[in-house]
């Protein structure tokens, strides 16, 4: 299948008061059609800032995208006016957000809300938008949907928001869907309902679906291809089953040692890794990770490690990973 | 360090010693809403806690996990006397908090501290690390010497992981991790032997909330501690627990020791919320069963009769509609409220 969406080389600054904050220095990724893709990582390594300047949502005038290319379709959307954009954005990419009650509109109805991009994107009157809109809630299992789109945000859970949400982004037919943390603000058992909802209609629909999250469990369950970032960069990229089964940079490794696991025997110790995430003004001159990395070398103290093949449609930026390959296994 | 160094040290035997230093009996917290005013007509009864019974023993973690709403927090609250319960009883080194006055109190908030989860809210911006710790110090008389606190402030921070030059640093000059560590000295200075860990580690990255982990535990092997670990995440209440009870809507449902919870649930609310758990690696995931949980958690305004947890139950039958179910001791120390197991 071909490439969707292909981002190249993209970097997206802030230019703050106190420096310039290299939020995204050089990151590239690419979706299939109908895949899922996550960008995995810890707050501030820049996997929402990736996101987001696909469909050039940076907030302005600090943030900036500086370089790089986003090729939509075989279109640079970095190239296209306002007007242009604004047919992109929830008609062909659209977005599910981490807090649904921060990112639906408090005083319109949810059947307003919903209509709205109906009438807008597809030009359908009033009336077919209403006869959708009800479809739309009956598909992400709001049942009732005649009394339902009557009513306002306050009225719903938390976990009926985000299928509202995921409505109100399928509602154009996209064929990508941004969805940045979107289970992270909901309990364990309505998170479980929400992914294997939001799995079920991007198979059936076949939605290509870009996850952003920090939640490695996540990742395991839905993700097809994974991308790793630290302070800015992918330093790790392949399948969802080469990267946990063999992974090659040590901060994903760390990832994966310091997170208690049900299925596996309980440690007398947990394994973190060490220090703190840098400061995005001052990066270090080398590898970003190496502070904290217990495999670091002196070239990692001065050179930025590329990307490189690690194996199987498998990339590490990481001087010695060859090394780690072995040693995991232990 | 006085009374803590004087704290036997004994981390290389298990930790519960036997002796109960928390009873919590037939716990009740209600909250009214509505009432007076503007909108006056729709009084309603928010059961946040509904009868909770359950001891910790001096030394040991005892996890209470649940969902938003499930009233863990609110138990934690309760213990701490930060909210004073509607019915029950909270024995505490033997005296029963529920039954004294504030000035009663005092001595006793003491030995009984609480670890917020968002260690952005819980330190006053306004306050220097080191007068975050020294004013508990202070205020309790604990150390009256100005300069003997400054010294107490250095070995906290250095016992925790600080180095001692942030003392003079703000709240906001520090990172998530640096700042719950910082959380944890304020508790420690205390000398407490009881802390109620509310969500310690869910507003912190994963890397972090690894360091976190295991200082709580280095500190409670090193000053003999005891605590009541409030949590969401089943993976993490599975490390550090000894015993966990599960609780919802307002109800304990299941409780036991770590192991038989984690390997022979009996609820099957237990074995939903476990099954929920999504496992980082994707061969294990691909090969495992899920059970997903129809429907959402209902109103603790307006709970189901009968087993609160019957319409999301998988394993229902027409009599769980009827009676609440006890909390039955099912098997030895493991007690679990499901007429179906």
């Amino acid at each position: 299948m071909g490439s969707l969406l292909e981002v190249r080389d993209l970097r997206t600054y802030f230019f703050t008061g106190g420096g310039v904050v290299r939020a995204v220095d050089g990151v590239s990724y690419d979706v299939r059609e109908g895949e899922t893709v996550a960008l995995v990582g810890e707050s501030g390594c820049g996997k929402t800032v990736s996101a987001l300047s696909v469909l050039r949502l940076v907030a302005a005038p600090a943030g900036r995208i500086v370089a790089g290319e986003i090729v939509f379709k075989g279109r640079n959307l970095l190239a296209l006016d306002e007007e242009g954009m604004r047919r992109i954005r929830g008609q062909e990419i659209a977005m599910v957000f981490q807090e649904p009650m921060t990112s639906l509109n408090p005083v319109l109805s949810i059947g307003r809300q919903l209509t709205e991009p109906l009438e807008i994107h597809l030009g359908l009157s009033p009336a077919e938008a209403r006869s959708r809109a009800g479809e739309l809630l009956a598909l992400v299992g709001i049942s009732d949907p005649a009394r339902r789109l009557a009513q306002y945000p306050h009225q719903f859970s938390g976990g009926m928001r985000q299928r509202i949400m995921v409505a109100m982004a399928l509602s154009c037919n996209p064929s990508l869907i941004l969805a940045d943390e979107p289970t992270t603000a909901l309990d364990v058992t309505i998170q479980a309902q929400i992914l294997e909802l939001m799995k079920d209609l991007s198979r059936r629909l076949g939605v290509a679906m870009l996850i952003i999250t920090h939640n490695l469990g996540v990742v395991a369950r839905y993700a097809d291809r994974v991308n790793v970032m630290y302070a800015g960069k992918i330093i790790e990229r392949g399948t969802a089953r080469e990267i946990y089964a063999n992974p090659r940079h040590p901060y994903t490794l760390g990832l994966l040692r310091s997170v208690p696991r049900l299925d596996e025997p309980r440690k007398s110790k947990l394994d973190p890794i060490e220090g703190q995430p840098p400061d995005l003004v001052r990066l270090p001159e080398g590898c970003a990770f190496a502070p904290r990395c217990r495999y670091a070398i002196a070239r990692c103290a001065s050179e930025v490690p590329p990307l490189l093949p690690a194996g199987e449609g498998h990339d590490s930026a990481c001087w010695v990973a060859d090394q780690l390959g072995s040693e995991v296994r232990v | 360090m006085t009374a803590l160094a004087a704290a036997p040290l004994k981390s290389a035997e298990p930790s519960p010693t036997g002796e109960v230093i928390l009873e919590v009996r037939n716990l009740v917290k209600h909250f009214t809403v509505g009432g007076a005013g503007l909108f006056g007509r729709n009084v309603g009864l928010i059961r946040a806690v509904d009868g909770v019974s359950f001891s910790i023993q001096k030394g040991e973690t005892l996890g209470l996990v649940g969902e938003s709403g499930c009233g863990k927090t609110t138990t934690g609250r309760c213990i701490l006397q930060l909210e004073r319960p509607t019915a029950g009883e909270i024995i505490f080194e033997g005296q029963d908090l529920t039954k004294l006055s504030s000035a009663q109190l005092r001595p006793i908030r003491r030995k009984i501290q609480v670890i917020f989860q968002d260690p952005y809210s819980s330190l006053n911006p306004r306050m220097t690390v080191g007068q975050i710790i020294a004013e508990p110090l202070a205020v309790h008389g604990i150390v009256p010497d100005r300069s003997a606190r400054q010294a107490r402030v250095h070995d906290l921070l250095s016992r925790v992981g600080i180095l001692t030059s942030l003392a003079a640093r703000y709240p906001h000059e520090l990172s998530g991790g640096e700042r719950q560590r910082v959380g944890v000295a304020r508790s420690l200075a205390m000398e407490p032997s009881l802390i109620i860990c509310d969500e310690p580690v869910s507003a912190l990255d994963v890397s972090i909330q690894a360091q976190i982990i295991n200082l709580l535990e280095e500190l409670q092997a090193e000053f003999h501690l005891t605590y009541l670990f409030v949590a969401h995440d089943l993976s993490v209440v599975r490390h550090i627990s000894d015993r966990v009870a599960v609780m919802y809507l307002g109800k304990i449902v299941e409780i036991t020791d770590r192991r038989a919870l984690y390997e022979e649930p009996l609820h099957p609310y237990t074995k939903a919320l476990l099954s929920a758990v999504p496992i980082p690696d994707p061969a294990v995931e691909a090969a495992r069963e899920h059970v997903v949980l129809k429907g959402e958690v209902p109103s603790s305004m307006n709970p189901p009769s009968g087993c609160v947890f019957h319409p999301r139950c998988p394993i229902a039958i027409e009599e769980c509609r009827g009676g609440v179910p006890e909390l039955r001791e099912v098997r030895p120390g493991h007690r679990a409220a499901c007429i179906r197991v």
